[in-house]
């Protein structure tokens, strides 16, 4: 049979809902209303670039209302003046070229916007418009009504105004500036031909070198000066300490060969030496704009909600504004962002985002809500029992571990080997300056400020920087997203590594389903695929997608019963599908998942959905199990643990019952026994134990979609690289400390000029770009090559 | 005055010109968004196009 797909969304048409409307088909009214606006406005273009790009858009019944609050729109603004707003606004739907003509052109949609511009990395769309002509509330319609809706979340109501930080570039042009100018300029005196032009413009050429370099020596360096100046009061020795004496020494012992004229100072190798080491920073700043690391629930929290004042009137007020007694509407798929008594007869609430289990639990009239949970019913009132702060959820993210790690330092390789480097470097320039100084004083000094020059440590300090970058980028193409090049040094020292069950090692996308009981034959199973069709619950998504491919009937008297499953009358029949209790039949206690079919009220069995674990699960747990101690936390129950025991090496822990703060504390005393632990979830069940890990990986079915804060974010479908990625990190800690010997090398070789010496201006300007060109290539083929072996 | 002071000064002079060019770009964004722009050159030629198959139907 063929099928017709939305001529806007992409999605399967089915034959009865068809909509035909202009000679195209779409599925849905919604569909066909965003076609007509955007042809009625001459936009249809927007279906040229790309086919079906489009989303369908949802109801907005009432979501947007808080828009109306004068205080939260002005948080939401990035700038306000009169006549003048600017609003940014995240569309997570932004995925190809058609999003972004459209989006620019939304001042077709409606003249009162001024203009619009879209960040594609980081799926924004910024809107310019006269607040006295339209409203935010107005724009954000819009935007739903063409099927963009924008993503707001309590995080923007607390967010401060980013600022783009572009000191690094500003520095790294002023370096390359000042680098390139002098390079040239100091040209002529590298070959020192005994020339009447040359001897005569020498003080000329030599004071604009040094008038060129100071930008590059007190701007572009600061930076090292600064970091150095830290870690000396911190009493550690990193690799800044060198580079900032070596670039101070190198400053003033060529300011005083030129006043002195004793010579053309080393401002080449100076600027050439900030240039690059800036570059090694840039490149080693990799930066994902459309992932996030840092989320906390107030990504997911709503900004706003309703409250019934004593009157009975319905306001939005921020979420923050809600205190103790306060009485709150909560409607359908919204989200409890308070802990607080349910005073509504009963509802469902869905609690997987906190806990990672996929079932809705009952609530009675008088019972406790938790923060966090969605509620799955009809409107509900509830009594608020604490503020947003103090809520049960919430207070997780109050553990050390969110606060503590911004200051965790961690030692990376570079400062454990400058630890030693640079006491060696001052002893050396020592003992040679006291044994230059009793054979010639000017030598003397002249060999002391050498030495400190040539051992600068820019090969070195290069190294690491160009080895993770380079590895960043490669692990970025194959999908696992880290937060910084710090990580892959942490990956590389992990000996355990904690896999979270419930959405990491199992996938609901796959869930293997099988029937209990009399198997439906081919007609009934058509009346039950007809009837999912039209429920939006994942488990009627699921089973639809599992049922064999049949034409689809029309269905009567369509009824869905929130939290217990859905009826209809297919061609005379009365078909039921839901939980035990709404079908009929006897409830069992199960540790599975049990859909259940009725057949003009008799019920013909049950449909059960296991878990299914990710494919390669059990090779990828047998490659890593010689190598790290593995260990498997789950927050349900304990009915699949003979399931995983066998599928998995037999050394592998497995715990279940583990609440989110439960995940922690086990995270933390592995860390006590001296372990260091790797950490993979996803839900933000798992974000606390995410966060006190050494390395916090979330996987994600959609990186687009939203993960807690991690140090790094895989995409499912490379789950079973695990390994792979584990062996490259390991392998670029290889590849830099062959990079460290190497350029160890190029130190001896300078070092042993400089101690006799004969350092002259020229070597220096030499063994500096030769010493920088091979490193750099080096890590790159060495990288590479590693990432290519497997 | 020798003829290489000029020389000189003017080649700086233009150095510094391309650094303020490049700094004012900086500073206008221009860095911030790598992908976009290379996609929104694209929209005007595609508009063309389709216009002027229209015109050729009527």
């Amino acid at each position: 049979m063929e099928t017709k797909h939305c001529f806007h969304c992409g999605l399967d048409v089915i034959k009865k809902d068809e909509i035909i409307f202009d000679g195209k088909s779409f599925c849905c009214n919604g569909c066909k209303t965003v076609y007509e606006i955007f042809s009625l406005n001459g936009l249809t273009d927007y279906y040229a670039f790309e086919s079906n790009p489009g989303a369908t858009p949802l109801d907005i019944n009432g979501r947007y209302d808080f828009l109306d609050n004068g205080d939260i729109v002005k948080r939401l603004l990035e700038f306000e003046e009169a006549g003048t707003a600017i609003a940014s606004l995240y569309i997570p739907h932004i995925h190809c070229s058609s999003c972004i003509w459209i989006l620019e052109n939304l001042n077709r949609l409606n003249v009162n916007i001024r203009n619009s511009q879209v960040n594609f990395h980081e799926k924004k769309v910024r809107i310019v418009y006269n607040p006295d002509d339209i409203s935010l509330k107005q724009i954000v319609e819009l935007l739903c009504k063409i099927g963009y809706e924008p993503y707001i979340s309590l995080e923007n109501y607390e967010a401060t105004k980013k600022k783009v930080d572009r000191d690094l570039i500003y520095k790294l042009g002023v370096a390359f500036f000042c680098f390139g100018n002098v390079m040239l300029l100091s040209f002529p005196e590298y070959f020192e031909v005994e020339e009447y032009w040359l001897d005569n413009y020498r003080g000329f050429f030599r004071w604009l070198i040094f008038a060129l370099s100071l930008p590059s020596f007190f701007y572009a360096a600061s930076g090292y000066y600064i970091s150095a100046w830290k870690s000396l009061r911190s009493r550690m020795l990193n690799i800044d300490v060198p580079i900032a004496l070596g670039l101070v020494v190198m400053f003033i012992r060529s300011t005083v060969d030129i006043v002195f004229d004793l010579g053309q100072g080393f401002f080449d190798s100076l600027t050439g030496l900030v240039f690059f080491m800036l570059l090694g920073k840039l490149f080693q700043q990799k930066t994902y704009n459309f992932l996030s690391f840092e989320r906390d629930f107030k990504s997911y929290f709503p900004i706003a909600v309703t409250k019934i004042l004593p009157g009975g009137a319905e306001v939005s007020v921020p979420v923050y504004d809600i205190v103790q007694g306060d009485r709150l509407l909560i409607r359908n798929q919204e989200l409890i962002p308070v802990d607080g008594i349910l005073i509504s007869k009963n509802t469902a609430i869905d609690y997987s985002f906190v806990t990672g289990e996929e079932a809705l639990i009952e609530k009675q009239s008088g019972d406790k809500l938790f923060a966090g949970g969605r509620q799955m019913k009809e409107v509900i009132e509830m009594e608020v029992l604490s503020s947003v702060s103090q809520s049960y959820l919430t207070q997780l993210w109050s553990n050390d571990v969110f606060t503590k790690k911004d200051a965790k330092n961690y030692k990376t390789l570079t400062d454990t080997i400058s630890r030693y480097f640079t006491p060696i470097l001052l002893l050396i320039a020592i003992v040679s300056f006291s044994v230059w100084v009793f054979i010639d004083v000017t030598t003397a000094f002249n060999v002391f400020t050498a030495v400190l020059i040539v051992a600068c440590p820019c090969a070195l300090a290069l190294s690491a920087p160009f080895t993770l970058g380079n590895v960043l980028r490669i692990m970025g193409n194959r999908k696992l997203y880290l937060k910084n090049a710090t990580v892959i040094e942490q990956m590389a020292k992990i000996d355990t590594i904690v896999f979270d069950k419930t959405g990491t090692i199992t996938t609901n996308k796959k869930s293997e389903i099988y029937f209990e009981g009399e198997e439906p034959d081919h007609k009934q199973s058509a009346f039950i695929k007809s009837l999912l069709r039209a429920s939006n619950h994942p488990l009627s998504r699921r089973l639809y997608d599992y049922l064999p491919q049949t034409n689809l009937l029309p269905v009567e008297d369509f009824r869905e019963i929130t939290g217990q499953g859905i009826e209809g009358v297919i061609n005379g029949f009365f078909i039921r599908i839901g939980s035990a209790a709404f079908v009929g039949d006897d409830t069992e206690v199960s540790s599975q998942t049990l859909v259940y079919i009725s057949i003009n009220r008799n019920c013909i069995g049950r449909y059960v959905f296991t878990n299914s674990y990710r494919n390669g699960l059990s090779a990828l747990f047998h490659q890593l199990k010689g190598k790290y101690s593995l260990k498997v936390l789950s927050g349900d129950n304990e009915g699949e643990r003979e399931a995983l025991s066998n599928l998995l090496p037999v050394n592998t822990q497995l715990i279940f019952n583990q609440k989110p703060e439960q995940k922690l504390q086990f995270i933390e005393n592995l860390q006590k026994q001296g372990h260091n632990v790797m950490m993979i979830g996803d839900g933000l069940n798992d974000a606390g134990a995410l966060a006190q890990s050494n390395v916090g990986v979330a996987i994600s079915e959609n990186v687009n979609v939203f993960s807690p804060a991690c140090d790094g974010i895989l995409d499912a479908s490379q789950f079973t690289k695990i390994s792979y990625f584990m062996k490259l990190s390991k392998n670029t800690i290889k590849t830099i400390k062959m990079s460290f010997t190497l350029s160890l090398l190029y130190n001896v070789v300078g070092l042993s000029f400089a101690v006799t010496g004969k350092l002259l201006p020229l070597t220096a300007a030499i063994i500096m770009p030769l010493s920088t060109i091979t490193i750099i290539s080096f890590v790159t083929i060495m990288s590479n090559y590693y990432a290519k072996r497997h | 005055m020798s003829v290489i002071y000029l020389l000189i000064s003017i080649s700086i002079v233009v150095a510094i010109s391309f650094f303020i060019a490049f700094v004012k770009a900086v500073k206008s964004g221009q860095y911030d968004d790598d992908y976009t722009p290379s996609v929104r050159m694209l929209f005007d030629d595609e508009l063309t196009k389709n216009q002027s198959k229209n015109d050729n139907s009527n």
